[in-house]
């Protein structure tokens, strides 16, 4: 196909809402409607994998849509952090597609179309946030991925479902108006522009309080990082239907988060700047806290999916860090963290859907045993939790490899140390699942009603769809160990970046 | 060039195709002048042919020009709808009588912002003020006419108050020319008489306008009055009263003088953010959609006060752009508002239940409204804010940026309370709803609905027209005030 580079990022963005057409038209027929989402997949991981190839040949890739006020555009460019952002989001939303198929139709969900539609538009935004080329462009993309997913978590429409909504759009609309584009605006006061420059847009004389004082509003605005005291939404989203958890926490939101903590901190204040703000070393410290923390509260939880969702916290707070040691390391670290991360988690969490879809269990007391008549699941999730862990053969081990690295380079022991706790915490209350799953008896003491022998008989593997995607994502997790280049080169190539063009 | 005016003096029994043929004209008339405006500048006709400073002058700048388009437009666009709506909720034989009100209410806006005569404005004041009183009235609850009492009461007040002050200039500089006053004024600008004249005006303007705490008369008269009224008015009538204060404060008295004679601009700034956060906080506790959207008013018409009070071009723009926005949004959420009302009877919260299965596209463009007024990005809503908050940090007031932003969140709360029950809560029809009765609104609604909301977003995006026109009238404004 002859199609320009341009033309395919701005289909990039467009295909997933062309495809609501076809999903929405074809809403009455189940089979054709997902043929239209997993095509729309398919050719956007196409579109997308040319990009990369476009950038991989040194080709400069931009699109500039309009002005929308005097200055401040709406345009996109393609660089290495948003294409890894974008390989990623653009391949687990496939798995996560076909995942859900399995999902939503044995679990007979209502409203299965606004689901598929709703999910398209967030793939669109997300699309949106990777390949933005200011921060203007990025923060409206980001509060669309923002509305786009609020139906997604409401999606039972049940009290419940409708609270966490509420915790869910509250936070992250408030953090986002108050701080977030409070701190665009100040930066566009400050600086003049909002472009994305390696090495930051302010000036080398810039005041630190002022520019402090914007990184901080930055760091507190961007709910979706979930940062300690702003982390509420995410447990609260949990109420949502599995690959819906899937999406939020490995694919698009949170990742849209954390990725724009890294192109704050490495294109706007640029790390050199970063390193001398006052303000840094709090943040570093309240990140390091959210690490610790929300692994002491993942530790008490005993629903699975609430669960991963504070080890997600936890795991955010490393990309966090990681952007704000403004360390070459830790830049580079944590654009692998979001990388692998995502594939980890995603895992852990179409394991924690296919047991509720095939057993019906989500708490993790009950799931003595499971392993014996759910294996493919279980090794899944071992393997998952040995990449959020960090051990090898997984694709984590290389992230936190960087992470320690930086926090070594930097001489923040403090950090350091708290990293080596947290993994350590991450053992004990993720591998424990899969242990107790293959070596523990199924009968529990005391009463033994409800898992007796007659429905533990009937509990078998979770639907085929499931399974394949899941299999498909624990295959990634080991193959990014082994195979770990594109996206190191991907990660390396945004601090080259950043330095080449400082030197100029 | 003020004869569009002349031609809506015609009280024929005029029905809903004559109003709209006579709104559509003023329109058409209304976008002709601003583009000449752009283009040449000031356009001033004299009515009778009496030269100013002696008779009538009509007077157009960029500010009116713009001005007079948000009105004609609005009223436009919500005409569409009104004979769809009113078939409804007025009765019959009084059909006529309604058009000739709406059509009165429209002139006397439209020659308010038009007329160059400070006594002139209190003319047409009494002529909208005065329809504007009957048209509530005619609202089918027997509540309206209460609220149209309050409402005259509030009312008269404050046309007497600047009545007062007009009399008062009149007597200090013996002319009612705005722009004779506003090169006479100087001259005795330090005597009591003329402090108290601009004090007479300012607060009966602020009457009109609904600045908090003179806005008790606002809620019930938008809640009770007839839908489309409501509409019209919500759009347009507190941007009239703006207006006013703009073209006293900054053509009249001129600016040095309004901002040193009183201490204006804290007075404004902190009523500004009181009004946000009092009404924004009122409308989270309303149970009547129509009152949750009044008090909302309320607190933008805050946001512009505060605009208003930062006084310098940033922040003047931003209140004009904001004129602009709100008038569309409110102008779509009321008018939305009218098409709920006339498929169901009633715009209580309860009885919105799982409308948004029911009357889906009219539920979503109320939804889009609301976000446009919580400032959500790609609507106008946003638009109007990042210049306020921008405004606001040129001037390092950091801490009313803040709290600006902070008063938006109380939108949320109030927007998404009308979500949850539209769209998670199961249709339960009271007796006689049964479930078949709601259809979707009729198109007469849905067409004039989605132009607004349309409106809402394309402004939001492609910013040239309104904020050039906001940004050359804020500069024009302190042009000639300096």
């Amino acid at each position: 196909m002859n199609m320009s580079l341009e033309t395919m990022l701005l289909l990039c963005m467009l295909l997933p809402l062309v495809a609501i057409v076809g999903i929405v038209g074809l809403g009455h027929k189940p089979n054709w409607r997902e043929t239209v989402t997993i095509s729309t997949c398919l050719a956007l991981i196409y579109l997308v994998v040319n990009l990369y190839q476009g950038l991989a040949d040194g080709e400069i890739i931009r699109l500039f849509l309009w002005e929308i006020f005097p200055g401040l555009q709406l345009s996109f460019v393609v660089e290495p952090l948003g294409m890894l952002f974008a390989l990623i989001a653009s391949f687990l939303w496939l798995i996560t597609t076909i995942y859900a198929i399995g999902y939503m139709r044995s679990h007979n969900e209502i409203n299965q179309t606004r689901f598929y539609v709703c999910f398209a538009i967030a793939i669109g935004a997300v699309m949106g946030v990777a390949f933005a080329e200011n921060l203007f462009t990025l923060f409206i993309f980001y509060e669309v991925l923002t509305l786009s997913t609020y139906p997604l978590v409401t999606h039972a429409g049940t009290d419940k479902a409708k609270a966490g909504g509420r915790i869910y759009l509250g936070i992250l609309l408030s953090t986002s108006i108050v701080f977030l584009l409070l701190a665009i605006i100040s930066t566009w006061f400050v600086a003049g522009t909002l472009d994305f420059k390696p090495g930051g847009v302010f000036a080398p004389d810039v005041d630190t309080t002022v520019a402090g004082a914007i990184l901080l509003l930055f760091i507190f605005g961007i709910g979706k990082a979930a940062i300690m005291p702003f982390h509420r939404w995410l447990p609260a989203a949990m109420v949502a239907p599995t690959p819906v958890s899937a999406l939020l926490h490995a694919v698009a939101v949170v990742k849209a988060g954390v990725f724009t903590v890294l192109k704050v901190c490495v294109f706007i204040f640029g790390i050199d700047l970063l390193a001398v703000l006052p303000t840094t070393q709090f943040l570093l410290y309240l990140a390091g806290f959210s690490v610790l923390f929300a692994s002491l509260i993942a530790m008490r939880q005993d629903n699975l999916k609430a669960r991963l969702a504070y080890s997600t916290i936890s795991q955010l707070g490393y990309i966090t860090i990681g952007a704000l040691l403004a360390t070459s390391a830790g830049v580079v670290g944590s654009s692998m963290h979001i990388a692998t991360h995502a594939v980890g988690k995603i895992t852990l969490f179409f394991c924690a859907g296919a047991i509720l879809v095939a057993a019906h269990k989500s708490n993790i007391s009950e799931m003595r045993g499971l392993g014996r008549k759910m294996p493919i699941t279980m090794l899944a999730f071992f393997i998952a939790s040995l990449s959020i862990i960090g051990l090898p053969p997984t694709a984590g081990t290389w992230s936190k490899w960087f992470l320690l690295m930086g926090t070594i380079e930097t001489e923040q022991w403090i950090l350091m140390t708290i990293l080596m706790l947290s993994s350590l915490l991450n053992i004990a209350y993720l591998l424990p699942i899969p242990y107790h799953a293959f070596f523990s008896d199924d009968n529990k003491q005391g009463s033994g009603e409800g898992v007796g022998e007659g429905v533990g008989e009937g509990i078998k593997e979770a639907p085929l769809p499931a399974l394949i995607a899941l299999s498909i994502t624990t295959v990634a997790c080991v193959a990014l160990f082994i195979y770990p280049q594109p996206v190191y080169e991907l990660a390396t190539a945004v601090m080259e970046n950043s330095r080449i063009n400082y030197a100029d | 060039m003020a004869a569009p005016l002349c031609l809506l003096f015609r009280h024929s029994r005029a029905a809903w195709l004559f109003a709209l043929i006579a709104s559509g004209t003023a329109l058409v008339i209304s976008i002709l002048l601003l583009q000449q405006v752009l283009a040449t500048g000031l356009i001033s006709y004299a009515l009778g042919g009496w030269q100013a400073p002696w008779g009538i002058e009509y007077r157009i700048d960029t500010l009116n020009a713009f001005l007079l388009l948000i009105i004609s437009s609005l009223s436009t666009v919500v005409l569409l709808a009104a004979d769809t709506s009113i078939s409804k909720e007025i009765p019959k034989e009084k059909h006529s009588l309604f058009y000739v009100l709406y059509l009165l209410s429209l002139t006397g806006m439209l020659g308010i912002v038009a007329t160059g005569d400070a006594f002139n404005v209190f003319v047409f004041l009494e002529i909208s003020s005065l329809s504007a009183y009957a048209l509530i009235a005619l609202g089918s609850d027997r509540r309206a006419l209460w609220a149209s009492y309050q409402y005259l009461i509030m009312g008269t007040i404050g046309a007497t108050f600047i009545l007062i002050g007009i009399g008062l200039m009149y007597q200090m500089t013996g002319t009612l020319n705005m722009h004779d006053l506003s090169n006479r004024l100087p001259e005795v600008a330090q005597t009591r008489t003329v402090f108290t004249a601009f004090a007479f005006v300012i607060v009966g303007v602020c009457l009109k306008l609904a600045l908090f705490p003179l806005h008790l008369w606002l809620p019930n008269a938008y809640a009770y009055a007839p839908s489309i009224v409501t509409a019209f008015f919500a759009a347009t009538a507190t941007k009239v009263a703006i207006y006013l204060l703009i073209r006293f404060t900054y053509s009249v008295f001129g600016f040095s003088f309004s901002f040193t004679a009183l201490p204006l601009q804290l007075l404004f700034v902190v009523l500004g953010v009181l009004g946000i956060f009092v009404a924004s906080s009122a409308a989270i506790y309303q149970s009547n959609v129509k009152h949750l959207f009044a008090y909302s008013s309320i607190a933008q018409i805050g946001y512009m006060i505060v605009g208003f009070s930062i006084s310098t071009v940033a922040g003047l723009t931003a209140t004009l752009l904001h004129l602009f926005n709100h008038a569309l949004m409110k102008g779509a959420l009321f008018l939305a508002l009218a098409a709920v009302m006339h498929r169901i009877g009633s715009v209580q919260l309860s009885a919105l239940k799982g409308l948004g299965r029911e009357m889906p596209l009219t539920m979503a463009a109320i939804v889009a409204g609301g976000l446009s007024l919580i400032g959500v990005p790609l609507t106008v809503g946003f638009v109007s804010k990042w210049y306020l908050v921008l405004a606001l940090l040129e001037n390092g007031w950091w801490p009313v940026a803040m709290l600006i932003l902070l008063g938006s969140l109380l939108a949320i709360v109030y927007v998404w309370r009308i979500v949850e029950v539209a769209y998670f809560q199961p249709r339960v029809g009271p007796g006689e709803l049964s479930k078949d009765s709601v259809r979707e609104a009729p198109l007469a609604f849905l067409v004039p609905i989605w132009l607004l909301v349309i409106a809402n977003v394309y402004f939001g995006i492609d910013t040239r027209l309104s904020v050039e026109v906001a940004q050359t009238a804020s500069e024009s404004l302190f042009g000639l005030s300096q």
